[in-house]
């Protein structure tokens, strides 16, 4: 195998992903599918960082990490405010800028 | 140049220009300024006609170039004006029965708050008429035909606040434009074949011209002016247009405007001559419409209608006399000329009749008048002489010499013109008899409130003066005019006597056939006529009705051309608004289904990002790698 | 599909581990997305990330491997967890899709995804020769990690630690609940409430309290020997409780 397979993994993981955003209907679930989405770059990033021999796309992958936790932080954070105001967690509920 | 030609059109112009721009401001002296700009034209037309006099014959002509019109590089147009013994003439006779007429109408319209106003168009028209016949070239010619056929419409409907008034004017408006339109295309037809239309130029160039194209312009020219001079088909706006005041009937409607058609055919007379069959269809108009106007008049009853018709029936005398061409081209202008004061002073001294008879109109309650109107009466018995032609008065030297042109014609065409002039002089002399007798004659059938009165002197005077001219124009002009003309119209000799008839004897046809209609007309109503009209026969119900010639255009142009706007409206609204708001109804449609996209669901959108990532992805890949 | 030599081939180990992890990883995925529980989702994607961390090590990056684990999984996935028992989870979607047509266009958007993307780099990356971070590890992962980061991206380095701190500061702010000061209930209108009739005084009994099970889905009994709703969270399953469990354990007895 070559590590060309490592970023064909990561595409994988990353739809999935997607598909996962675009389905689930919990706002945390979908929250969890997007760090899914997020994990999969790193690993293209980490793989990358291989083929070119250079420390760079660690660090990089490094920094996306950093910035998940943050968000992950804040968004669960507006989610639970959310929560209280509304008692629902689901993101179908907030479609008032329907036609 | 030492004098230029272009005052005598601009004055009258700018006095127009003055008249209508300052407003009620000049009501008080308007009048006045409008007599003096066109008694102005006057002297100068007759300082110049007297300095034309003095050229040797050969070269007599005066042209200028004012500006240049039109400086596209073929079609190169020149306002152009060209004094020359036929235009001298019309010139003279614009300008000088013009200003007797704005005397007129001083006294005419004292009454009236649009006086000023009326004197405005009224130069104006001066103005176009003269510009019609000084131009050098058929655009000039096309300009002042354009100008005057708007102050014919201005002044017709004068008093435009009448509902007939306003559809007089209108209907001698589109009824000139079909004329005017068959001019513009004449004169298109004369740029494509002559590459010019300066008439120096065009005449030139007829030659070269093919029978075909020659006979188009001919027919073309020939309906322009039919329309301009209320010749059949297209007579039918003349009488409405009696609804002006009087003394627009009188300069536009008899003396003036209504001649251009006759100008026209006689300054083309080049290209007249070169087509015998273009001849042929001038004298057919001429023809009939001299006898169509004589019935009809007979059966009016309205005293300006009965002299309307008598107009058209004249014009058909100087149509005529155009169409036969040769020597009656002179003949048909000294008609012209005497037309000019006898049909104005006829209308002038019907409209001093309607002045003192409260404006009444109806010859039915006329009558007797003469102790009441002794000027008027006077001088409307002189025109009425000179109009049937009785010897000496200037009709008989103008008509006659027309009628016996008419019987120089060879073979079945001199006899059925030449009959039918002799009738049509026949029936003039009954109609006008009868609008003479029972106007100031027999027993009086006016109302009791009426109170006729004679006109004030600035009314009477011209009358006086035009009489004078019906009487003695015609001697005078018959044995200097037509020399004078022959540089226009080419010196022909005329060819001895290979006609129907000799001159003599169509004379004293005419003469005996003038007073057998005149007799008639006398006997017949110099016991007055009935107060109301009275059922009669086919013949007199076709007459009052205009020989249903009215009732031809209804059906003919009328009634299709409704039924073709409704048709065009239909499909503005079916087809054109249909598509226009049928779009917008797509768009609306479109837009109202659209917007179900905007579902209001995160995922949904979450959903075309996702595509919209996946075409741009598409997108990069097939430009790097593809 | 060149072969790739040199120092950054794969090794045997490698692909062994590749090979079991990755199908691994995709399952985890594919659970992740399917499952009807929410707290069954945070496991699967706990799994996931595990086995990412473990691919991280392998290419030679045990630092961000080890930080995938403790931090990522350790910490954030923690964070979920939590965050779902205090409000996520009652709320399991439903498995009827409200939008027409969403299932299948994401599956489809997904798939032409997956081959979009993974085929068109697969080709991309054939002649690439992988290049293996032997050495840029020469003095070993950490400090070539640091060497990195601390000259090229301090700059970032520095930004980011700002946005975890207005990160740390934003959570507190939206979490705080504002209790306005008419909300604030003093000591007595407490003790009037307490008291007020229709309020049980007394602190509500634990589950399984005077009750025949350990279970804590048990309810406790009041004194007239009826079950006590109280006792027992609402969050928990209902259920009828067997024979076996209702019948004395005889635990009392030594």
């Amino acid at each position: 195998m070559q590590p060309g397979h490592y970023i064909v993994l990561a595409a994988v993981l990353f739809s999935i992903g997607a598909v996962g955003v675009l389905v689930r209907r919990n706002a945390i679930v979908l929250f969890m599918c997007i760090e899914l989405m997020l994990n999969a770059a790193n690993l293209a990033l980490v793989t990358f960082s291989r083929i070119n021999g250079t420390l760079d796309g660690q660090i990089m992958a490094f920094f996306v990490m950093v910035v998940a936790a943050a968000e992950v932080v804040i968004g669960l954070a507006i989610i639970m405010s959310i929560f209280r105001t509304r008692r629902s967690a689901s993101v179908d509920d907030a479609n008032l800028l329907k036609y | 140049m030492d004098s230029p030609l272009w005052p005598l059109i601009a004055v009258p112009l700018a006095s127009a220009a003055v008249l209508l721009l300052l407003g009620r401001r000049a009501d008080r002296w308007g009048h006045l300024l409008g007599c003096a700009s066109v008694g102005a034209s006057f002297v100068l037309g007759l300082v110049y006609f007297l300095r034309l006099r003095g050229l040797p014959a050969d070269g007599r002509a005066i042209e200028e170039s004012v500006f240049t019109f039109i400086p596209v590089e073929e079609l190169k147009v020149d306002f152009g004006l060209l004094l020359d013994p036929l235009s001298g003439v019309f010139v003279l006779l614009i300008t000088g029965v013009g200003f007797l007429i704005h005397v007129y109408a001083v006294g005419y319209m004292a009454h009236d708050e649009g006086r000023r106003r009326f004197f405005g168009y009224f130069n104006l028209f001066v103005a176009a008429m003269l510009l019609l016949v000084l131009g050098n070239n058929y655009v000039m010619v096309y300009l002042g035909w354009e100008g005057v056929g708007l102050a014919s419409y201005l002044l017709i409907s004068f008093w435009f606040t009448r509902p007939s008034a306003a559809t007089a004017g209108k209907k001698a408006f589109i009824m000139n434009r079909v004329g005017d339109a068959a001019f513009v295309l004449a004169i298109f037809l004369m740029f494509a074949h002559a590459r010019s239309v300066d008439f120096g130029t065009v005449f030139a160039s007829v030659e070269s011209m093919s029978s075909g194209v020659t006979l188009a312009i001919g027919l073309l020219l020939l309906l322009g002016a039919c329309g301009k001079s209320g010749q059949v088909p297209l007579q039918a706006w003349l009488p409405d247009a009696m609804e002006g005041p009087t003394p627009v009937s009188a300069l536009i409607h008899a003396a003036t405007m209504v001649t251009a058609g006759v100008y026209l055919i006689a300054r083309s007379n080049p290209i007249f001559d070169a087509n015998a069959n273009a001849q042929a269809a001038v004298v057919a108009v001429g023809a009939v419409t001299l006898v169509f106007g004589a019935i009809i008049g007979c059966a009016k009853d309205d005293i300006k209608r009965v002299l309307a018709w008598s107009t058209v029936s004249q014009i058909g005398y100087m149509f005529l006399g155009v169409g036969l061409g040769g020597a009656a081209y002179a003949l048909a202008i000294i008609h012209l000329l005497a037309h000019g004061f006898f049909k104005a002073g006829l209308f002038l001294g019907a409209g001093s009749v309607m002045h003192g008879m409260n404006d009444e109109v109806n010859i039915r309650r006329f009558g007797g008048l003469w102790r009441h109107l002794p000027i008027t009466w006077a001088t409307f018995g002189i025109a009425w002489l000179a109009i049937i032609g009785l010897p000496p008065l200037s009709g008989f030297f103008s008509k006659e010499p027309i009628i016996a042109e008419a019987f120089q014609r060879e073979g079945w065409a001199g006899w059925v013109i030449g009959t039918a002039a002799l009738l049509g002089a026949g029936v003039t002399a009954f109609y006008m008899t009868r609008l003479f007798v029972l106007t100031f004659h027999g027993p009086k059938r006016w109302a009791e409130d009426v109170h006729p009165h004679e006109s004030p002197p600035v009314m009477t005077a011209p009358l006086v003066l035009l009489a004078l001219g019906s009487a003695a124009a015609g001697g005078l002009m018959a044995t200097s005019v037509p020399d004078w003309l022959n540089p226009v119209f080419g010196g022909e000799a005329e060819p001895a006597g290979h006609g129907v008839l000799g001159h003599t004897t169509v004379t004293i046809l005419s003469i005996v056939v003038t007073v057998l209609g005149a007799g008639l007309g006398w006997l017949l109503f110099r016991r007055g006529t009935a107060a109301q009209e009275r059922p009669a026969g086919p013949v007199v119900t076709a007459a009052r009705k205009n020989l249903y010639g009215d009732a031809f255009n209804e059906a003919v142009f009328e009634a299709p051309g409704k039924y073709l706007t409704r048709a065009l409206v239909y499909f503005d609204n079916k087809g054109i608004d249909g598509l226009v708001n049928g779009l917008a109804a797509m768009v609306g449609g479109g837009s109202g289904r659209l917007r179900r996209v905007q579902t209001g669901y995160v995922r949904s959108y979450a959903l075309s990002m996702l595509g919209g990532a996946l075409l741009v992805a598409m997108a990069f890949i097939a430009v790097r790698l593809g | 599909m060149d072969a790739i030599l040199a120092a950054g081939a794969v090794g045997t180990g490698e692909a062994v581990t590749f090979w079991i992890l990755a199908p691994l990883a995709v399952i985890g995925a594919l659970a992740m997305v399917v499952a009807r529980n929410a707290v069954h989702s945070a496991l699967w994607l706990v799994l996931v990330m595990l086995c990412l961390g473990v691919f991280y090590i392998v290419q030679s990056g045990p630092f961000l491997g080890l930080a995938q684990i403790i931090v990522y999984t350790g910490a954030i996935m923690m964070l979920f967890l939590f965050v779902l028992m205090l409000v996520g989870r009652d709320a399991s979607d439903s498995l009827i899709e409200v939008l027409r047509g969403q299932r299948l266009a994401a599956a489809l958007l997904g798939i032409g995804f997956v081959g979009l993307a993974g085929t068109m780099t697969y080709r991309a990356l054939g002649p690439t020769v992988a290049a293996g971070l032997t050495q840029a590890n020469a003095g070993g992962n950490v400090q070539g990690i640091a060497g990195v980061l601390f000259t090229n991206y301090v700059f970032a380095f520095e930004a980011t630690s700002a946005l975890l701190i207005a990160a740390a500061v934003g959570a507190m702010l939206l979490a705080h609940i504002e209790r306005g000061k008419d909300d604030k209930v003093g000591q007595l209108e407490r003790v009037r409430a307490r008291f007020a009739p229709g309020s049980y005084p007394g602190p509500k009994a634990g589950p399984g309290v005077y009750a025949t099970s350990s279970s804590v889905a048990t309810p406790g009994r009041l004194p007239d020997g009826g079950p006590s709703e109280r006792t027992v969270p609402s969050i928990l399953p209902r259920r009828e409780l067997t024979e076996a469990e209702i019948a004395p354990k005889g635990t009392d007895e030594r």
